[in-house]
């Protein structure tokens, strides 16, 4: 039956919250049994109710009134107490569920490889962490509890009311058997919109997030019109899966109050003609109809709490559809042939055969890196030059690991370096991005996040170095805060920046894609003066576009087709290669370009 | 755009020194990044009940459709137990006395119960598609206006507000208040509208009952208000506390390569983990404030629930009332009263749109500095074959906001059709002049005008055609290739943006990409080059087609051929063409027909670029050095 198939996968889709309630079950769970007994503490005041009527109102006992008031409102606090407990006992235990799994969503995000950042969008991802969480953590809070609360109440109450009465019971049951088949049908088409809504919502998020982050170039262009109306497309089709969602709730939320409301109507009226007919007490009737009454609500709750239940539902597959992805381990790496082996403890950086294709690649393009095979022996200095997209950066991101070679090898000091721990290559290998990001913190703390041994003095050397003194002159110098939260500095100082974070551990690698292109020239000659000591003594590979940064290296090799085309020296390669002198001078540009056509 | 840039808000710092949510180290310090500062933009008072009116206004009629709707609803519902009592003061003794009779007061009952029973569930399932319609129209009228008032707001403001506060705006607050339209509003009227029906009902049937019940809502109505002002609180707190896990949610994943590249990991959980703790406890704390209100006003309601059976119970057995009166009256008083945890959740709701309300409509209170010309002025026809527009900076000077003049006044005029490159150190001003040009800023004193027109007296449409410029950071939109050339010129063919594209020489390089110009470039460009993007970014401007094309650092990530080929293309691109080009490489300068140098915001050279290099200028001096540079 599909129904039962896909409330099946509803279910799977909510135990696997298990783990994380499980160090608070003892609470989750005792506050549910407090919420039952609150609950059918709720069905014996109707009882008491009857025993008013039937025995001091009909005896003319005003003493007995008394008597069932105190009864009452004993009940009444007990109930209320109940409940208050219930709430107690998961308030804090639930908050702290749903910050765990945002910590373990955070945490795993920081360690999935950046080709899975590349997959998905920030906004995406956010939504994972900030709404879907809070969906969960109201499931717990209520649904889950309160299912098995109203269920409970349910059987309970209509035990009451059949041994009161078992054919007036009787009537009141029959719409919960088309009631259940209603909320079968509804769910199952109810999770899928949700799904779709909560995906359009991510969609909606990341178009948010890129307009303001290219908020300059919108401006630059004037086209706030054309954004807005992207924008408010996807608004227009949120607003229909919404719509579409409100229609399924609508319809089955009028099913749950007109059938049990019928029944009670009929259930009135027999009632009525029985107790004509003396076969039935008044205060029978009157407790019968309260229950029947205090029943609604579990009842007509169903709908609801289902519904919740089912976005949360889809809300803990996209939060695990997230968990399941694996952080490559150390170590671990996709199995790769082993070619020829190196000689051993070869002292330097070596590239050997190594191989590259973008995982999500169409298998019918060329690999990005086809084969590279260079060595850079220690303490040298390796300039890394080639056309623009010719892959230089990839190349460079496969030192930290950042992606993971689809062939071929990578040894630091004769040691592979899918045999060593991430944390211990990534402190052997310092890098800078083309494009430095600061992060929320002073200018500091961005640059000592490069060694975590790093003092003030080491702090101040690769300021200097970086000729990043600006710093000095921020309103609390290098305590400034920068990045997101911060001062916004120009692309030249975060440069800089960048810059001073590779060198301040005096890391044994250094790997630096082109780390001077936002500087100004009478900056750039002062940091190239100072990057020299710092490069004489590590290993060091820097990619580079200008003459005037090859000049920082000992050699050089020439990235081509995927290949290393060349190594030489800067003059060897100046005078022996075509393309090299075209990349260095932009002679013969205008021929290859001609040819290229 | 460099270091004086500072927050208008920060003056407000004192104000909120008690806060315990400012992660450390980033205390009360006048520094201008004090970020929660800035999470509190001034709404002027009234402004989010005045929002809230303004996005129902326009839905007037639906609003009240689904108002009627609901009142009906709430009638045939709770008509119940009104029949209850009849029922059993006149049905039953009728029943007794006559037996079933077709038109008998069993037969109203029973007729009556069901025509209630089917209206209810009718009206039910209109009221909520035609709310869902309202909630839904009004959200995306709010999404809408966020969005827009976001992209207006000037370079400036976005230089200061985070960009993950803005976005926190437009998702966790619009969705705080879609909950509450969802969920609360509809409860609220449900809630309202019962309990004015049930008071009523129950006045009718008995004034010492009814009274008895009213009397119970001064102690609750207290209470209410009591919650209410302590979670209002908790609640601002909450929006504040979360708002700070996203911005460094947000910071990490897009800056995951560094994050990885430096073994951030453990040191950013630490970070989140502060946060995330923060977050959690007042969490927690709502949480129970929220489990206090419920037992207190479930306390009262069942105290009087209690007082009021006793009394009738006492009268019915001393004859003074009908045993269906009190009946119906104790099924009304449970009715009466079981809203009231719904009535926190409610609460609850209304509480976090409250503060979300507040927050956004502090963010459409900000006016764009750069404001929309109210009678929009336009640019004079251009002469046949001269796309080129005079450029005029009258006594201009300019400083942010916290003071600090960045640059000191000046006159500066670039002829139609002139091409000026501007160079200088860092922070000498370039880009500041370039963005007085672009209108990102305004100038504090003076006039830009393009062609005798203030850029101020220009609609965007009309300065966009007018002046376009490229910066260095190459942002991609997700989409294709092609797509993000289009963003120049949203019309244009793929012709025109193939052309544009061979034009720059970026042709090449996308046709080898997997789909072509139709490869999507993903998440912020990730597998397109630095050099790439910049390449994509001119192709975007020279679609543009702008009388004045400012290029700031636009060639810094190109290698030597692609710099040549933008060179080469320049040439004819930037013919008759205003164009001011930003670069600390002097290559760029070869196609200038002016330099300007720049330092400590002032113009200190000014002339063609074989008079500066035959000087004795700085620019004679730079240039040498570059010359040297070249191999």
């Amino acid at each position: 039956m599909p129904p039962a198939n896909k409330r099946r996968s509803a279910v799977r889709s909510l135990l696997r919250l298990w783990p994380y309630v499980l160090p608070v079950r003892t609470r989750v769970f005792g506050a549910a049994a407090v919420a039952v007994v609150a609950s059918c503490l709720g069905l014996v005041i109707p009882l008491v109710l009857k025993w008013i009527v039937d025995g001091p109102v009909a005896d003319r006992d005003p003493a007995g009134v008394w008597l069932g008031g105190g009864m009452l409102l004993a009940l009444g606090v007990a109930e209320a107490l109940l409940f208050g407990l219930r709430r107690w006992l998961v308030a804090r235990p639930l908050a702290g569920v749903e910050a765990a799994m945002r910590a373990d969503l955070y945490r795993h995000l920081q360690r999935l490889p950046v080709s899975f950042h590349d997959r998905w969008a920030s906004g995406q991802l956010l939504s994972r962490g900030t709404t879907d969480l809070m969906l969960l953590r109201m499931f717990l809070a209520f649904p889950m509890t309160f299912l098995l609360v109203n269920g409970v109440t349910i059987i309970a109450g209509f035990g009451i009311l059949l041994s009161q009465r078992w054919s007036l019971g009787l009537v009141l049951l029959a719409p919960v058997l088309p009631l259940v088949a209603g909320c079968f049908l509804f769910e199952k088409k109810y999770f899928k919109v949700a799904r779709r809504a909560q995906d359009q919502v991510g969609d909606l998020t990341t178009v948010v997030e890129e307009s303001v982050l290219g908020i300059r170039i919108i401006k630059g262009f004037g086209r706030h019109r054309s954004q807005a109306r992207a924008f408010r497309e996807l608004t227009r089709t949120l607003r229909g899966t919404e719509l579409n969602k409100a229609r399924l709730l609508s319809a089955i939320m009028a099913l749950i109050t007109t059938l049990p409301e019928l029944a009670i109507g009929i259930a009135l009226v027999l009632g009525s003609v029985q107790v004509a007919d003396g076969d039935l007490s008044a205060g029978t009737l009157v407790a019968f109809l309260s229950t029947a009454l205090a029943l609604r609500w579990p009842v007509e709750s169903i709908g609801f709490l289902l519904a919740i239940s089912n976005d949360a539902a889809s809300a803990a597959d996209r939060f695990f559809e997230v968990m399941d992805e694996k952080p490559a381990a150390a170590g671990d790496a996709a199995p790769r042939q082993r070619t020829k082996s190196l000689p051993a403890q070869q002292a330097g950086m070596s590239f050997d055969g190594v191989v590259f294709r973008y995982p999500d690649a169409p298998p019918d393009t060329p690999a990005t890196i086809e084969g590279v095979d260079l060595h850079i022996r220690h303490g040298e200095t390796m300039a890394l030059v080639g056309a623009t997209g010719s892959g230089k950066t990839t190349l460079t991101a496969l030192v930290p690991r950042l992606y993971e070679p689809t062939s071929g090898r990578i040894t630091l000091d004769g040691r592979d370096i899918t045999a060593m721990p991430r944390e211990e290559l990534r402190e052997l290998v310092a890098v800078a991005f083309e494009e430095p990001t600061l992060f929320s913190a002073s200018a500091g703390e961005n640059v000592l996040m490069g060694a975590a041994s790093a003092e003030e003095h080491d702090l101040l050397r690769a300021l200097d170095v970086a000729q990043a003194s600006f710093v000095h002159d921020l309103p609390d110098g290098h305590a400034t805060q920068v990045g997101e939260q911060g001062l916004s500095l120009s692309g030249g100082q975060r440069q800089r920046l960048a810059l001073a974070r590779a060198i301040v551990g005096r890391p044994r690698f250094l790997v630096l894609d082109d780390p001077l292109s936002a500087l100004d020239v009478h900056t750039e000659a002062l940091v190239e003066a100072a990057l020299r000591r710092v490069l004489a003594e590590t290993t060091a590979l820097v990619v580079a576009h200008r003459p005037s940064t090859v000049l920082l290296a000992d050699r050089v090799a020439l990235l081509s087709g995927g290949r290393i085309a060349a190594v030489g020296t800067h003059d060897e390669l100046l005078h022996g290669n075509a393309e090299y002198r075209e990349l260095m001078s932009g002679a013969e540009a205008q021929e290859q370009e001609a040819i290229s056509r | 755009m460099t270091t004086t840039a500072s927050h208008p808000e920060q003056e407000k710092s004192g104000k909120r020194a008690d806060d315990p949510e400012l992660p450390a180290g980033q205390g009360q310090k006048a520094g201008p990044g004090d970020p929660f500062d800035q999470d509190v933009l001034p709404a002027p008072k009234g402004a989010p009940r005045r929002l809230l009116a303004s996005l129902l206004g326009p839905r007037k009629a639906r609003v009240w459709l689904t108002a009627v709707l609901i009142l009906l609803q709430q009638a045939a519902v709770q008509a119940g137990p009104l029949l209850v009592a009849y029922a059993i003061d006149h049905a039953v003794p009728g029943f007794r006395r006559d037996g079933w009779s077709w038109t008998g007061p069993l037969a109203a009952v029973a007729a009556g119960y069901a025509v209630c029973a089917l209206a209810g569930g009718v009206l039910q399932l209109l009221f909520v598609r035609s709310a869902a319609r309202v909630n839904q129209d009004v959200l995306v009228d709010l999404r809408g206006r966020i969005f827009r008032h976001a992209q207006a707001l000037s370079v400036d403001f976005h230089d200061r507000y985070t960009s993950g506060r803005l976005i926190s705006r437009s998702t966790n607050d619009v969705e705080a208040l879609r909950e509450l339209l969802n969920e609360g509003l509809q409860e609220l009227i449900v809630v309202a509208l019962s309990t004015v029906y049930i008071a009523a009902m129950l006045l009718w049937l008995d004034l010492g009952l009814g009274g008895a019940a009213l009397l119970s809502f001064v102690p609750l109505f207290a209470w209410v208000r009591f919650f209410q002002r302590r979670s209002h609180r908790l609640y601002k707190k909450r929006s504040t506390a979360i708002a700070a896990v996203i911005v460094k949610f947000v910071e990490t994943m897009n800056g995951i390569r560094p994050v990885q590249a430096f073994r951030r990991e453990p040191a950013n959980d630490g970070d989140f983990h502060r946060l995330n703790r923060h977050h959690e406890r007042i969490n927690g704390d709502s949480i129970l404030e929220m489990a206090r209100y419920v037992v207190g006003s479930r306390l009262t309601a069942n105290f009087f629930v209690a007082a009021v059976v006793v009394w009738g119970a006492y009268r019915v057995a001393e004859g003074e009332l009908a045993l269906g009166v009190l009946a119906a009256a104790v099924l009304y008083l449970r009715r009466l009263y079981d809203p009231i945890d719904r009535l926190a959740m409610f609460l609850n709701s209304y509480q976090s749109a409250a503060a979300s309300l507040e927050k956004i409509s502090g963010l459409l209170a900000q006016a764009p500095s750069v404001p929309e010309p109210a009678e929009p002025k336009t640019l004079p026809e251009r002469a046949a074959g001269a796309p080129g527009r005079e450029v005029v900076f009258d006594g201009v000077s300019f400083g942010y906001r916290t003071g600090g003049e960045v640059l000191p006044r000046f006159d500066l005029t670039f002829p139609a059709g002139q091409t000026v490159a501007v160079v200088g150190a860092t922070g000498a001003g370039k880009s500041t002049l370039a963005k007085l040009l672009a209108r990102f800023y305004d100038p504090t004193v003076g006039e830009v005008r393009l062609d005798g027109v203030d850029l101020r007296e220009l609609a965007t449409a009309e300065l966009r055609r007018g002046v376009v410029m490229v910066t260095q950071e190459a942002f991609l939109f997700s989409g294709t290739v092609a797509e993000n050339i289009a963003i120049g010129r949203p019309d244009a063919g793929r012709e025109e943006i193939e052309q544009a594209a061979k034009a720059i020489g970026a042709h090449d390089f996308i046709t080898r990409l997997p789909e072509g110009y139709d490869t999507d470039v993903r998440k912020r460009g990730g597998r397109i080059s630095a050099g790439q993007r910049q390449l994509v970014a001119f192709a975007r401007a020279l679609l543009a087609d702008p009388a004045v094309l400012i290029l700031d650092e636009a060639t810094s990530s190109l290698d030597i051929p692609g710099e040549r080929a933008v060179q080469a293309a320049m040439h004819t691109v930037l013919r008759g063409r205003t164009a001011v080009v930003i670069a600390h490489r002097l290559s760029t300068v070869e196609i200038a027909d002016r330099v300007l140098v720049m330092a400590e915001g002032k113009v200190v050279e000014d002339g063609s670029p074989e008079e500066l290099i035959a000087g004795r200028g700085r620019f004679a001096e730079l240039h040498q050095a570059w010359r040297e540079s070249v191999v």
